[in-house]
């Protein structure tokens, strides 16, 4: 039995929810009749929680994690600025995870998504699908290769508009882990007058979202590159773990 | 030896609208992804346990349904163990995945799942949790995906002895944890996010 299994025994850290938007964000529109409005009831971690589902990094096609390439199979190219999203995924423990599923979802350059509910008037890419899917390695480290996604207005009341940003859906070891967040852009004027990004009240939580441009990994004459970490949940110590650090 | 440094787990945000391009692309005619939807099949002709199918719908606080959020389950096999990457404790069913994902349908906002009934799973101090489905739900207008678990309302004996249930006996809404059956095999399981028959979500 070695040390990885060990680690992976204990019960979640309770999650900080200062970190997080609470349910009922007025100036998110949406959110007035969809929060609930009962506090929700803490329970303690049983295996229901602490286990989680098995991805085979087998399902992953050749294009997956391509979303410049993925829509055409290789044969076309989406339209726009070509980039590179990476980072590794932690959790609380500063501990790197593998063997995470990460699904992305985003707009086309125009701010456009592929999906019949998406009324905005800007084209669609015919290259483009803007959805990729990838899990990270054995240091936890992921990357995609994408086209920036463009800003857009959406119906909120206001004039409000989205900062460009990429969906991620991340699976971590644990069900309690489950984690659907956004990433946005260094430098984006369009962040802090958002009012989704706004349901997050901690600006160093949110901080945490913005991914940085990353030069030593940009690739000349090619893409730029942003880096953007996850952090999942952390979990107690095992007792052997206590007696290494002493918590 | 060192200390570890503690990190912050990284904040929530809504799902949005358009989350079937990531998750549930097939549904919406994209096929980049191989055209199979994770989460859609969890079982094979060898999986073991009595065939169920679920279904509901997520009700928001004018009482209608829910047209374009997602469900996942997370789920233990016939036998009440869970698969997992931790090989000392998978005794569990490899034809059976344990995890489910569904979408709102865009008419109707039913869920529905192919699965079958999980047993009874023991907790590590010896007592038993009853059948249960751990429930995940997200769509626009949330902005922290919502926790909840389902029982069934049959499994009247093993229910009463569940640790989780019997902390919450008294209240009337441990009624909103309950499946229904509504045939041979078939269980309703409805959410509601407010009103008077809000559902108790848990913080996990």
């Amino acid at each position: 039995m070695d040390k990885s299994d060990l680690r992976c025994q204990g019960p979640l850290y309770p999650r900080d929810k200062t970190l997080h938007p609470k349910a009922l964000t007025p100036d998110y529109k949406s959110s007035l009749l969809r929060s609930p409005k009962m506090t929700l009831i803490p329970m303690s971690n049983t295996l229901s929680e602490i286990t989680g589902p098995v991805f085979d990094p087998n399902i992953l096609g050749e294009f997956d994690s391509d979303l410049t390439k993925n829509y055409c199979s290789g044969k076309q190219i989406g339209i726009g600025e070509q980039i590179i999203v990476h980072g590794k995924v932690f959790d609380e423990n500063s501990r790197t995870i593998p063997n995470v599923l990460i699904e992305v979802w985003q707009a086309n350059a125009s701010g456009r998504y592929r999906h019949f509910s998406d009324s905005y008037k800007a084209p669609l890419d015919p290259y483009f699908g803007g959805c990729g899917r990838c899990v990270t390695d054995q240091n936890g480290c992921y990357s995609f290769r994408t086209i920036r996604p463009g800003a857009y207005p959406w119906p909120n009341g206001g004039n409000n508009w989205r900062p460009s940003h990429i969906h991620f859906s991340i699976f971590g070891t644990s069900f309690a882990q489950r984690l659907i967040t956004q990433m946005y852009f260094e430098g984006d004027p369009l962040i802090k007058l958002c009012p989704i990004a706004n349901t997050i009240e901690d600006p160093a939580s949110l901080k945490t979202l913005v991914a940085q441009l990353d030069m030593k990994k940009t690739i000349h004459m090619d893409a730029r590159a942003y880096q953007f970490n996850i952090i999942l949940r952390g979990r107690f110590s095992t007792i052997f773990e206590n007696k290494m650090d002493g918590n | 030896m060192h200390k570890l440094q503690r990190l912050k787990e990284i904040p929530s945000q809504t799902a949005g609208p358009f989350l079937h391009i990531g998750c549930i692309p097939s549904q919406i005619g994209l096929n980049t992804l191989g055209g199979i939807d994770l989460g859609s099949v969890l079982l094979s002709k060898k999986t073991k346990g009595k065939r169920i199918t679920l279904t509901g719908k997520v009700f928001d606080g004018k009482n209608i349904p829910i047209r374009d959020g997602m469900v996942e389950i997370w789920q233990a096999d016939a036998n009440g163990l869970y698969r997992t990457s931790e090989t000392k404790l998978d005794g569990s069913d490899l034809n059976f995945s344990g995890w489910g994902r569904s979408h709102c349908d865009f008419e109707s906002g039913s869920w529905t799942f192919k699965t079958i009934k999980p047993g009874p799973v023991m907790m590590k101090n010896g007592k038993w949790m009853a059948p249960h489905i751990s429930f995940w739900f997200v769509a626009r207008g949330i902005n922290l995906g919502l926790n909840t678990r389902m029982y069934f309302s049959d499994e009247h004996s093993l229910n009463e002895k569940d640790p989780l249930l019997q902390e919450l006996k008294g209240t009337k809404r441990i009624r909103t944890l309950m499946a229904r059956k509504i045939a041979e095999n078939s269980y309703e399981f409805n959410i509601y996010l407010q009103g008077k028959n809000e559902t108790i979500f848990f913080e996990i």
